[in-house]
């Protein structure tokens, strides 16, 4: 079990260019400065902050306890089948 | 906005003659801040005295203008072009026009109210004659009915009958009537007999304005013309009685005519007197309302212009004159930026003088400005604009930062509202903020220039863009949490199946998902599953991911303020302090700290519920906190045999390691600093020629503090401003104790994240099942309900949850930047830039208002 990669690049690469890319292309200005710094700081802050929540449930050591009916109601609207056994 | 502006100190020299004109200039321009060169002179001993005194006596004027306009509801217009300050010719005009103004305005109402309380005298008396007509036939009938049957010529013999009876008539406030009844009682011993009746419509008092409720009486009191005269007297004594409780009681009294036809003469005579009076009465309030009207539209302006002049005039009064009494010499702190804006400024004063060609001829030499050094600490001006302002208030009511120090009001722009959305993690309540700082931004020059009183609105207002970044963040953060209204959203796929089988799910109430079966094997796209958040046990999901969350950031934000400090001492040329503060500082704060960072990422990836491996399952999953104690103890881990006792090879070494550099960085973050002083103290003393050896061999312990003070004084008459080398290990004793400890429990303090964010989690889920969840039944009834119950859950939804809980985690954020984060850099000693601006004492003069 690890990361799948799309994920990880899709989300990396958005911020990556807000964080890293765009603060080039911001328009000459007093606050240009201001600008960049922002665009850095979103990047990075938002960034880290979707990599934990990702990584705590990559690898999950217990798994979530549901009822009955979320998991008979989980089964029909998200298309897992239930297996059918007969013992 | 990195740092504070550079500032220069500046001395004006200015021609007294354009002195008026350049400092209005500068006024506009609002660039510079001046320093009051005469603060040993009283406010009544300076130069411009008498000019301040008539700017008091004009604004008084306009006071009492403005009050009258008021009185009479006529609309102010606002202007929207700021007059500039009025030459001094101009003040003249001015000043004779509020003169005179105020002496027509005075004059008018004067009349007004004197031909008020005429009207009011005539409306009385009419109205007394009308009612006492009724009292005075009915009491003819009841008087003497053998008399007035008996004698046709009922006008005379009425009145002769009446005559019997005395009688006084007037008006009185109906209040007083039962006082005023009893009275009179009292002091006739029951031989007066009042009538009264209400008259309908309220009068009006002509010196205030108010209404007033009044009623017309008829005091009847016997023996005015009896022949007896014990009784003649007893009557005579009580007439002037009764007119003197009148007077008590401030009733008004007229005389009224006896005989009916009289009365009717006299009552025609009223009606026709109070036609005059009314038609005067209109006239005067025309041309008054004119006269207002007329003064209203020009108000603004001179209130404007008043205001201004005298701000003038009060910063020349801080001027010195110089010895020759040629020109007048002020000083100033300028942005070194704006020198050319004020150099532009003073030289457009005397080209305009020139071309002019007035009397100011003395003044074509141009005023200058002479930037001179000083060893004075100069004021921190950050220029902000409105996006940036909120922010900075943040900053600033923290503490003002010192000149050229490093301002954290840039980085809070983004990490406030992060961090508040941390805690506030919920994509509905975010966009509810969101669209609130949307509606205040989209419409800001409507409200900016509609000023209201409203505080709460002020202070929501001036942080709009703000809470707008705060809506932003949090709607990311719920996205990422996965929590609209505490309700999941399935956008991606869950990762986990419900692979169990109907049996098993038959048989139990609840199951436990298995990760080794049950998960997908890659996370959900964004955020949290939505498997978890319908999940019995979320909470213990929750708390882990939140808590560890919360550290992460914490430690990464307090790293991030201790590299400030850095930019900090390069800025002020402190190299020392960078190797005996920075390096320790953060080469402590990252072995212990950022090493539970690591471990919590290295226990995200290496640990799983995969079978494979016994040593990495999930029954051997370590908790990095006991590790980290541990650690900090110097104790071994308990496990089981199955487990390693660490996560690597080695861990326990490297560990021990850390720590122990760790612990050696506390010494030179508490000696470095005082010794570093000494031996530069030394170094200067032995080039200097004085005796340097008197300390050395003692510099091993700082005990050796207590030796110092004997050679202190010769210090002192070498520095004056150093401080004794005791007090430098005070200082750095307290610094180095509060830093290590800080480090602690300011970790401890960002746990505040994961409180906060899970309270509003749990809070809003509270409400959505104990109150809409109620409204979900299945008929027509439950339709209206539900109607109903959603109307309680939204109100309930903003009351508490978007308001209150926004407003803990504001708090919340804000002690954490204040606290946790700006403690690692931030000295905030510094005083404000306050530039002569015209426009900040206006505003300052209209909420005074």
């Amino acid at each position: 079990m690890a990361a799948a990669a799309l994920p990880f690049i899709v989300f990396t690469a958005l911020w990556g260019i807000v964080g890293i890319v765009a603060p080039f292309f911001v328009p000459k200005g007093p606050n240009r400065g201001v600008i960049q710094v922002v665009l850095m700081l979103t990047a990075a802050t938002c960034w880290l902050f979707w990599l934990c929540c990702y990584m705590a449930q990559m690898n999950p050591l217990i798994g979530p306890k549901l009822e009955a009916p979320i998991i008979k109601l989980m089964a029909r609207e998200w298309g897992h089948a239930i297996i059918m056994t007969s013992e | 906005m990195f740092r504070s502006e550079e500032m220069a100190l500046a001395q004006l020299f200015i021609q007294p003659e354009a002195a008026y004109q350049s400092i209005s200039e500068l006024g506009e321009t609002g660039t510079v801040q001046f320093r009051d060169l005469n603060e040993e002179v009283n406010a009544f001993q300076r130069k411009f005295v008498t000019e301040v005194r008539r700017c008091d006596e004009m604004e008084r004027k306009l006071r009492y203008i403005e009050a009258e306009v008021r009185k009479d509801g006529v609309h102010i217009p606002d202007v929207r072009e700021l007059p500039k300050a009025p030459n001094p010719r101009e003040i003249t005009d001015l000043e004779a026009h509020l003169e005179k103004t105020e002496g027509e305005i005075k004059e008018l109402s004067e009349n007004a109210v004197s031909l008020k309380s005429n009207y009011l005298g005539f409306v009385e008396l009419r109205q007394v004659l009308e009612k006492t007509h009724a009292f005075l036939v009915e009491q003819g009938e009841i008087n003497g009915p053998d008399v007035s049957h008996k004698l046709p010529e009922d006008a005379q013999t009425a009145g002769i009958a009446r005559g019997r009876l005395g009688f006084v008539a007037g008006v009185i406030n109906r209040e007083r009537i039962p006082a005023f009844e009893r009275m009179l009682w009292r002091i006739s011993r029951g031989n007066v007999f009042l009538k009264q009746a209400e008259i309908e419509e309220a009068l009006e008092d002509p010196s205030t304005g108010n209404l007033m409720n009044k009623t017309v009486f008829v005091a009847f009191y016997q023996g005015e013309q009896l022949k007896s005269r014990i009784n003649k007297v007893c009557g005579e004594q009580l007439k002037s009685r009764i007119n003197k409780v009148c007077a008590g009681f401030h009733a008004s009294i007229y005389s009224c005519p006896n005989i009916s036809q009289e009365r009717e003469e006299m009552l025609k005579n009223v009606r026709t007197q109070i036609e005059d009076v009314t038609l005067v009465l209109n006239q005067t309030k025309d041309h008054r309302q004119r006269v207002l009207v007329g003064v209203a539209k020009e108000l603004q302006n001179w209130t404007v212009m008043v205001r201004k002049m005298k701000a003038i005039y009060h910063t020349l009064n801080m001027f010195n004159m110089d010895v020759t009494k040629k020109c007048l010499i002020g000083e100033c702190w300028v942005p070194v930026t704006d020198i050319p804006v004020v150099q532009k400024a003073l030289s457009d004063v005397v080209q305009k003088a020139l071309s002019d060609g007035s009397s100011a001829g003395g003044s074509s030499i141009t005023s200058f400005l002479n930037v001179i050094e000083t060893n004075e600490n100069p004021p921190t001006f950050n220029r902000t604009n409105k996006f940036t302002r909120g922010f900075q208030n943040l900053i600033d009511s923290y503490g003002v930062a010192s000149y050229r120090e490093v301002n954290p009001a840039l980085y809070t722009i983004i990490t406030f509202p992060f961090l508040f959305a941390i805690m506030f993690g919920d994509a509905g309540h975010g966009v509810i903020l969101f669209l609130f700082g949307l509606y205040m931004v989209a419409d800001e020059k409507k409200y900016m220039a509609k000023k209201t009183s409203s505080e709460i609105w002020n202070i929501f207002f001036a942080g709009r863009y703000i809470v707008l970044l705060m809506g932003i963040f949090s709607i990311y953060t719920g996205f990422v949490y996965n929590d609209v209204f505490s309700k999941t959203m399935n956008i991606f796929g869950s990762s986990w199946n419900a692979n169990s089988t109907y049996t098993d799910v038959d048989a139990h109430q609840e199951v436990q998902l298995n990760p080794s079966f049950d998960y997908a094997g890659t996370p959900y796209f964004i955020g949290v599953d939505p498997a978890w958040m319908l999940a019995s046990n979320k909470i213990i999901f929750l708390n882990s991911f939140k808590m560890k969350l919360s550290i992460i950031f914490g430690v990464f934000h307090m790293i991030f303020g201790v590299c400030m400090s850095v930019v900090n001492y390069a800025h002020f040329r402190h190299i020392e302090d960078f190797f005996l503060l920075f390096l320790p500082q953060i080469i402590f704060l990252c072995l212990l700290f950022l090493w539970m960072v690591v471990m919590m990422f290295m226990k995200w990836i290496m640990y799983s519920a995969d079978l494979s491996e016994m040593a990495y399952g999930s029954s051997c999953a370590p908790s990095v906190l006991i590790y980290f104690i541990n650690m900090m103890l110097f104790s071994t881990n308990d496990h089981d045999e199955d487990c390693m006792e660490y996560m690597f090879e080695g861990q326990g070494t490297i560990q021990l390691i850390f720590v122990l550099v760790a612990l050696l960085c506390i010494p030179v973050m508490l000696l470095g600093k005082p010794f570093y002083v000494m031996s530069t103290r030394k170094s200067q003393k032995k080039a200097s020629g004085a005796n340097g050896d008197v300390n050395q061999g003692m510099e091993l312990q700082p005990e050796s503090v207590s030796d110092i003070p004997q050679s202190a004084p010769r210090r002192d008459q070498h520095e004056e401003h150093e401080e004794p080398i005791s007090e430098i290990f005070i200082h750095s004793a307290i610094h180095t104790i509060e830093y290590v400890l800080s480090t602690i429990s300011h970790t401890a303090s960002y746990l505040r994240l994961w409180a906060l964010s899970l309270a509003h989690a749990q809070l809003s889920e509270v409400l959505w099942t104990m109150v809409l969840q109620m409204g979900f039944r299945d008929n027509y009834i439950g339709a209206i309900f539900l109607f109903l119950i959603f109307a309680a859950w939204a109100a309930l939804t903003v009351a508490i949850l978007v308001m209150m809980e926004g407003l803990s985690a504001f708090l919340h954020t804000l002690r954490l930047h204040w606290v946790e984060f700006m403690s690692k850099f931030y000295k905030g000693e510094g005083y404000i830039f306050q530039p002569f601006s015209f426009k900040v004492i206006l505003q300052e003069e209209d909420e005074a208002d």
